[in-house]
């Protein structure tokens, strides 16, 4: 069967295609060439004026796991906040939701309506990975994936403390991607959830884990160092020590230099951009921040924006969540270690435009967008839901896209926070062709996608249309069609065939001796058995619905 | 040297002996061998895992695994029609006991969804409990291997723990080998249930003898006690010298072991809280632990009833974004989920449900609660009634006859479950799958 969309706008920044009106031939899923004369058409999609993108792909988005689900389960009422439709803060829109705990199918439904065809899961924590992917399972509409947790494990903390060589720490890596099927390796809090465990309620960049004398820098530059051997194209993805805490920009700026060089993804790098000035201590560093990023063209980051209203904040950093848990709103919160491979901090939030902290914090966010030089190195996230749901994406696109929207949103914050930023001194306004860079082109590179967020030959037929809107949120917001796979799975903003995505995975090789030790390990201080540890295809494949799609290395550098 | 692994298969290996996951508490030991597969006979297994492994086909029973539908047997199609016939005349459906694995969860949601059911577990009393003191206040908690390598001092608040979770002592108390070079733990009983011989805290007497403190009191008097912890923990003066019939000077003397932890765990058993709104000695037991983390390391470790309780909360959560005691309402528009802890237990929706569907797999002895309502039983193959539902479906054990997928009790790890034998009874997911089927035509 062969689809034709015609006559679309097409914004296709992977191959430098900004605007350019030009037909799209699908077949079996596929992009492909424009086919002979004599082929019949089975289906033509005039989209003469419309936006064409490829489907969003959003890098960085809580959609999987335990920790969600404990959100989900500690905060019933948020199910609620569906039914609103009163704007929760003052520069809230219609299309802002606050929907911060969506159910599995919710959370499929939401994306593909706004246009977006694949999301990943950036906290798996190894051992609970069986349940991220069951949930990742339960999403509809989207294709799904995950980076693997280490850094507090005590099998790697371990074996950096008895100073293993690079090889070994390679093939632990390695394995843990196999084992968990994910597509990337995060490293939370370096040391810091293993620290907290021993009580140690804070660990600096430089300095040490008080059982096994090891520093977070040594933690990066060995993660970051095994991932780039092992060639996979996700580079680490690093959540910086000192999350949320004033003035920890410096560290944040220290951590770009952790890996001598080796690419990192220092992620949601908006809470970690806090500096110490003014008479509430608390103050922007997105300037440095900035600076540093445009810079070190080996870090690449996404921002975590925080919008205002209820939201849960949930992380696998326990030690700075327990510290964060004395703002919870409402007055509850989650911590756990967790098997001595992590821990996690659910912590509910209400991010309020009259309060000076949180309206600095938004406007930080927007300096750090609007500053970055280059749109290949900086996504759009909202560390869903940790800042605001995703489904406030096109709410952010505005205001990043709207210089005039954005200075009457910042016109009614908290004044003290307003005195302390130069939001309003920025002029910029992203472009469409921007845009798509940072939600598609940019993401699949960066993850290592190289059939998706394209719109060449060859491509997965991901696609979604717009109507061309001065309103960009409103644009954003509902689609005209989106294609996945080649299909037409939502027109109008409604999903009209539900479908379900398949699971993306880097599987690079290594050596199956490092199971040897690591059996022993199980066998001696794990409660389960190694074989338990690991999750097959069949598992993700089994109900008929899903697949695993493994992604060929990067040629490894060594 | 260098293999290109490109897939890890979970196989075991034929010179090993097959380890099994094993459903019967939530520990989940998978650590359980098969010695044969048929008759099936295990070993490093418990008195559950053995009944549970080895409960076979009963020679007494000659309807094991045969369905009926009025106390009459029958084919299994037949059944599967009688019991798509009671769901389709019903509006206002309960499913219960759900004694099954997230995969058999994961049907049984659609089938709510579809008929506008109303979901409660059948161990539910203990379990909204601890949802009730989470969704108050939250929790500090941690997990089994924690547990294994940290906990130098365990704290069990009415519960011996191994009445629901034999292996306990065994495999994460009294190991000889962990991480750090942990002290042997000191274990403190407090308001352990009393059996016919005492407090059953023998499992807490050390390899080398040493013995449990025990401090003995009445469960329903635990809400005073923990409150008096509280106070002390809070650096309150209590003029008094003991709370319901417990010195203050023991619980002066669990607060300081508590405090000169490295790492203490403190656990109980939410089914064992038989007394009013025992929600709130669940939240005293977690604002103890949150004090105490102020400056200490202490956390919790609620402990589950079984069945698939925790399975089935978690699988729940995600499908509906609510735990269990929840419902679907507006079927015809795609079924909107609701939750009420409350208004949604099976004691509440006996009194107002038009058809009750019973699900106990993993266990013959749950039979269905009495109701006037017709009543569907899909179970056990092994279930005998006194009084026969209107239609019973036996179908496959999960871990025995299908795989399946479960939760352990600390929700933080989810395990496969293994297909031992072939039989020829359908699983809960396949029965549920065809009665959608047909309500579909």
């Amino acid at each position: 069967m062969l689809t034709l969309l015609k006559n679309g706008k097409i914004y296709d920044p992977a191959r430098g295609k900004d605007g350019v009106i030009q037909d799209i031939y699908i077949r079996d899923g596929r992009i492909v060439n424009k086919p002979s004369d004599t082929e019949k058409i089975s289906r033509t999609y005039d989209l003469a004026g419309k936006v064409v993108m490829a489907g969003a792909i959003d890098m960085h988005s809580h959609i999987g796991g335990g920790k969600i689900n404990i959100a989900r389960m500690m905060l019933p009422e948020f199910q609620e906040t569906r039914k609103y439709s009163e704007p929760e803060a003052h520069i809230c829109t219609p299309n802002c939701s606050h929907d911060a705990t969506p159910n599995t199918t919710d959370t499929g439904f939401r994306y593909i309506e706004m246009g977006y065809t694949a999301a990943f899961e950036p906290a798996i924590m190894p051992i609970n990975a069986r349940q991220a992917h069951l949930e990742m399972a339960d999403t509809p509409m989207i294709d799904k994936g995950g980076y693997a947790m280490l850094g507090s494990d005590d099998y790697f903390l371990r074996m950096l403390a008895a100073k293993k060589d690079q090889k070994s720490i390679n093939d632990y890596v390695a394995w843990i991607l196999h084992a968990t099927q994910a597509i990337g390796i995060k490293v939370v809090n370096p040391g810091g959830i293993s620290a907290f465990k021993f009580n140690q309620r804070k660990l600096d960049l430089d300095e040490n884990h008080s059982y096994y004398h090891i520093s977070p820098r040594e933690i990066l530059k060995s993660l970051s160092t095994a991932v780039h051997e092992l060639g996979i194209a996700k580079p680490l993805h690093v959540h910086c020590n000192n999350l949320g805490a004033a003035g920890n920009f410096e560290t944040t700026l220290n951590t770009m230099g952790a890996s001598d060089g080796l690419p990192m993804h220092l992620t949601h790098i908006q809470f970690h951009s806090y500096g110490t000035e003014g008479d509430k201590k608390f103050s922007s560093a997105a300037a440095q921040i900035s600076e540093a990023l445009n810079k070190n063209k080996h870090i690449t980051a996404d921002v975590g924006q925080i919008l205002f209203g209820q939201t849960v904040t949930a992380s696998g950093d326990s030690m700075m969540q327990h510290l964060n848990a004395k703002h919870a709103n409402p007055k509850k919160s989650v911590i756990m270690d967790i098997e001595c491979d992590a821990g996690c901090g659910v912590v509910p939030f209400k991010y309020r435009d009259q309060n000076y902290v949180n309206a600095l914090q938004w406007a930080i966010g927007l300096e750090i967008f609007l500053s970055a030089e280059d749109p290949w190195r900086i996504f759009l996230t909202t560390d869903h839901p940790n800042g605001a749901p995703f489904t406030s994406y096109p709410h952010l696109i505005r205001l990043l896209m709207d210089k005039s929207f954005r200075n009457e949103a910042f016109a009614k914050l908290n004044l003290d926070a307003q005195a302390m930023s130069n939001l309003t001194s920025i002029d910029r306004e992203y472009s469409l062709y921007e845009i798509a860079i940072m939600t598609r082109a940019g993401a699949a590179n960066l993850v290592g996608l190289h059939d998706r967020g394209h719109l060449g030959v060859g491509g997965g037929a991901d696609i979604t249309v717009y109507t061309d809107q001065l309103d960009r949120e409103a644009m954003f917001s509902k689609p005209d069609y989106v294609f996945k796979d080649g299909e037409l799975v939502v027109k109008d903003g409604k999903v009209v065939k539900v479908t379900w995505g398949a699971t993306h995975t880097a599987k690079p090789a290594f050596d199956i001796s490092v199971e040897k030790d690591l059996k022993d390990y199980f066998d001696k201080y794990h409660t389960i058995q190694l074989d338990n540890f690991k999750i097959s295809d069949d598992e993700i494949s089994n109900d008929g619905r899903g697949s695993v799609i493994v992604h060929e290395n990067k040629q490894p550098s060594h | 040297m260098w293999q290109n692994c490109t897939s890890m298969k979970i196989t075991s290996s034929p010179t090993q002996p097959t380890t099994l996951t094993c459903p019967a508490c939530g520990l989940l030991c998978d650590d359980v061998l098969l010695t044969t597969a048929s008759p099936v006979a295990v070993k490093v297994a418990c008195a559950k895992s053995v009944t549970f492994f080895e409960q076979t086909y009963s020679a007494d029973n000659p309807s094991f695994g045969i369905p009926s539908v009025a106390g009459q047997t029958t084919d299994l199609n037949t059944a599967i029609k009688a019991a798509t016939d009671i769901l389709r005349k019903s509006n206002q459906p309960l499913f219960a006991g759900l004694g099954t694995e997230v995969q058999g969860m994961r049907s049984l949601m659609r089938l709510a969804e579809k008929t506008g059911a109303t979901l409660d577990h059948m161990h539910s009393e203990g379990t909204v409990r601890n949802t009730l003191a989470l969704q108050n206040s939250g929790w500090q908690t941690t997990t089994l291997t924690e547990v294994k390598n940290r906990a130098d001092v365990i704290l069990a608040i009415g519960t011996d723990i191994v009445s629901s979770h034999p292996r306990f002592f065994e495999k994460l108390v009294w190991n000889t080998e962990s991480l750090f070079n942990k002290p042997v733990p000191e274990v403190i009983y407090l308001a352990a249930p009393l059996n016919a011989s005492g407090e059953n805290t023998q499992a807490g007497i050390s390899p080398a003898g040493t013995q449990p403190m025990v401090i003995p009191a009445a469960t329903e008097q635990l809400p005073e006690i923990i409150n008096a912890l509280n106070a002390l923990a809070n650096g309150k003066n209590l003029n008094i010298d003991n709370i319901a019939g417990v010195a203050l000077s023991s619980l002066q003397t669990i607060l300081e072991k508590l405090k000169a932890a490295q790492y203490a765990v403190v656990v109980w058993s939410a089914s064992n809280l038989k007394f009013a709104h025992a929600e709130l000695t669940v939240q005293s037991i977690t604002q103890l632990i949150a004090k105490l983390n102020e400056t200490n390391r202490v956390a919790g470790l609620p402990l589950n009833s079984g069945d698939g309780d925790t399975s089935v909360n978690n699988t729940s959560t995600w499908l509906s974004g609510y735990p269990t005691r929840n419902r679907f309402t507006n079927v015809k528009s795609g079924g909107k989920p609701e939750y009420d802890a409350y208004y949604f237990s099976t004691k509440q929706q006996l009194e107002n449900c038009d058809a009750l569907l019973w699900v106990s797999t993993f266990n013959a002895h749950q039979p269905p609660p009495d109701t006037g309502a017709p009543t569907i039983v899909i179970g056990h193959p092994n279930m005998q009634f006194t009084r026969a539902p209107d239609v019973f479906i036996p179908v496959g054990i999960p871990a025995l006859d299908h795989t399946g997928t479960m939760f352990r009790l600390d929700s933080a790890v989810a395990l496969p479950l293994k297909k031992l034998r072939d039989s020829n009874l359908p699983s809960l997911s396949q029965v549920t799958q065809k009665i959608l089927d047909i309500l579909s035509c």
